[in-house]
């Protein structure tokens, strides 16, 4: 099992889902977000959500719906073509850009191959010029965090699958981000590491503070993970539909087989072939 | 963790693993260093052995023996110009590296300049150094240079083009990754493009180890022909002209021992260089 260093989060299984986008001021909002790739392909059409803070929001569509399109947008990879995306809560720079506070993760594991695992975390603060010793610490935190202490000097070619998607997170969540994309992150995975990943996934959104934007093109997987599912249909891309599970937080093996999950993953299944169909 | 038990031979290896895998790796490199030594010394023997049954001139094929005592006798001059080859040729694959690898991150940073200059480096190097080489040494009035010049044009193009290629072949992801990071220019060289080139570098530089010694040869040759001395190509003309074919064969022979050298010593530095990471070092069994 995974050492998790920090607590868990308030174990009264009862607590209510925390409302979308109330508590305070939202993370990220869109409005009426645009892209148009130079090809004359239409990716992404008039697309509005608010993300509020500690939301774990799936983005859930066939491929080609734009998904990750706008998370590439939101991680401002390629601006859109119109409508605007803000951040309410960060800070700005002189130049009007937002300190978006946030980390990326892809669909690969995406490590540098030349570098040992604890180097790979590193990166992010070693790009930011932190002290030495500060990064080595946190990028050794990370690596525990995510259940791979002890494996600090292994080469990504050294590690499977499912460790090199670890390091991954690691990375992501040493700079200690408000926000944490990913993107199909554990779509090529096995489905066995795949569940794995998941739980310790949503014990370590628990335990830390980040939202969590997530594409996927799982049914079964969105509803797992997430407080709400935007369900998007293709070409153009755009938003279909907003269902909310409302189901309870920790989640573990038995919501997994649960008759509540049935039902959502049904409703949510049935909603994207309404997206496939549109 | 089931991903983490399943886990790697790499990093944690038990003492007695070690020097069995040392044992294994030493079996298996041995047939690697007696089959040609073998094939080496039978072609010598056959050599010796046929020049003496069949009554052949020394200044028509001299037996191996004969080139060998040849050698040593002539050590004194031979090695002067040995070591004159030696230097040039290094002094242009150091010259080749330095300039190559900058004028490669200069056309990474500006694709104008890339555009610009990479279709003068293809001519530089298809051009036939043998038709150039004359020119050059008329216009250079010190022969140690004019050699380094030829030399070096030959080694820099695959370092120019290989460098090239692998600075702009870093994942696309970690580009972005970098981007997403705020990296500056310089850190996206230092930790990324760089690194991702090296093993593209690495095979420039072995082709360049053997062509900056081509390069040496064939610039003496036609400075030799000019009659200005130097070094062991100057040898093969001069023992031409003095019909003492056996030091010819010496000094080709110290020519080719040079390049093997040059080569086995550049591969150790690639493997050392790569062991740790990179596919074309790594050993696999299926």
């Amino acid at each position: 099992m995974i050492g998790l260093a920090a607590p868990m989060p308030a174990a009264d299984s009862g607590a209510p889902p925390l409302p979308t986008a109330t508590k305070g001021r939202p993370i990220v909002t869109l409005r009426g977000v645009e892209k148009q790739f130079s090809n004359g392909t239409l990716a992404v059409e008039d697309f509005n959500a608010v993300v509020g803070a500690h939301e774990f929001v799936s983005l859930l569509g066939p491929s080609g719906c734009g998904k990750s399109t706008v998370l590439r947008m939101i991680a401002g990879l390629g601006a859109p073509t119109s409508g605007e995306i803000d951040w309410p809560s960060a800070d700005h720079d002189v130049a009007g850009e937002p300190r978006r506070d946030l980390s990326f993760v892809f669909q690969e594991p995406t490590l540098m191959p030349w570098a040992t695992a604890i180097r790979n975390v590193m990166l992010p603060l070693r790009l930011a010029r932190t002290a030495r010793s500060e990064m080595q610490d946190r990028a050794a935190e990370a690596l525990a965090l995510v259940g791979l202490g002890g494996f600090e000097n292994a080469y990504p070619r050294e590690l499977s699958g499912g460790m090199k998607m670890r390091v991954s997170i690691a990375r992501a969540i040493v700079t200690r981000p408000r926000i944490l994309l990913m993107d199909e992150p554990f779509a090529a995975l096995d489905e066995i590491t795949r569940f794995k990943l998941n739980n310790d996934l949503l014990e370590l959104w628990g335990a830390q503070s980040w939202t969590v934007i997530f594409v996927t093109h799982s049914v079964f997987e969105s509803v797992y993970l997430s407080q709400r599912i935007v369900v998007m249909a293709a070409r153009p891309g755009r938003v279909i539909s907003e269902i909310a599970i409302t189901a309870p937080y920790p989640r573990d093996e038995s919501f997994r087989t649960s008759p509540i999950y049935n039902d959502h993953c049904r409703a949510v299944s049935a909603e994207l072939h309404r997206a496939m169909a549109a | 963790m089931n991903d983490a038990a399943i886990a790697v031979a790499g990093p944690v290896v038990k003492p007695a693993r070690a020097a069995a895998r040392r044992d294994a790796a030493i079996a298996q490199a041995l047939p690697r260093i007696l089959a040609p030594v073998a094939i080496g010394v039978i072609t010598l023997l056959l050599w010796e052995i046929t020049v003496h049954v069949r009554g052949i001139e020394p200044y028509i094929l001299p037996s191996p023996l004969l080139i060998a005592q040849t050698l040593i006798a002539n050590w004194g001059s031979l090695q002067v110009s040995l070591w004159v080859t030696l230097q040039t040729t290094a002094l242009a694959l150091i010259v080749a590296v330095v300039l190559g690898v900058s004028l490669a991150i200069l056309f990474t940073q500006s694709k104008w300049v890339e555009l610009s200059f990479f279709p003068y480096a293809v001519i530089l190097q298809v051009t036939p150094i043998v038709a150039i080489a004359p020119l050059i040494i008329i216009w250079v009035n010190d022969t140690r240079i004019a050699l380094l010049i030829c030399a070096w044009i030959v080694a820099f193009f695959p370092i120019l083009s290989n460098t090239t290629l692998g600075l702009n072949s870093a994942d696309h992801n970690l580009l972005n990754l970098f981007q997403l990071y705020g990296a500056s220019r310089f850190q996206m060289l230092r930790f990324l493009r760089l690194p991702a080139a090296m093993p593209y570098f690495l095979g420039g530089l072995r082709i360049s180890g053997g062509l900056a010694l081509i390069g040496a040869v064939v610039a003496e040759f036609v400075a030799g022909t000019g009659g200005q001395a130097s070094g062991l190509a100057y040898r093969i003309l001069e023992s031409g002209y003095q019909l003492q074919i056996p030091k010819m064969f010496a000094a080709l022979f110290l020519i080719s021992l040079s390049g093997v050298c040059i080569f086995l010593v550049l591969t150790l530095v690639s493997h050392l260089v790569l062991r740790r990471w990179h596919e074309s070092a790594i050993r696999r069994e299926n």
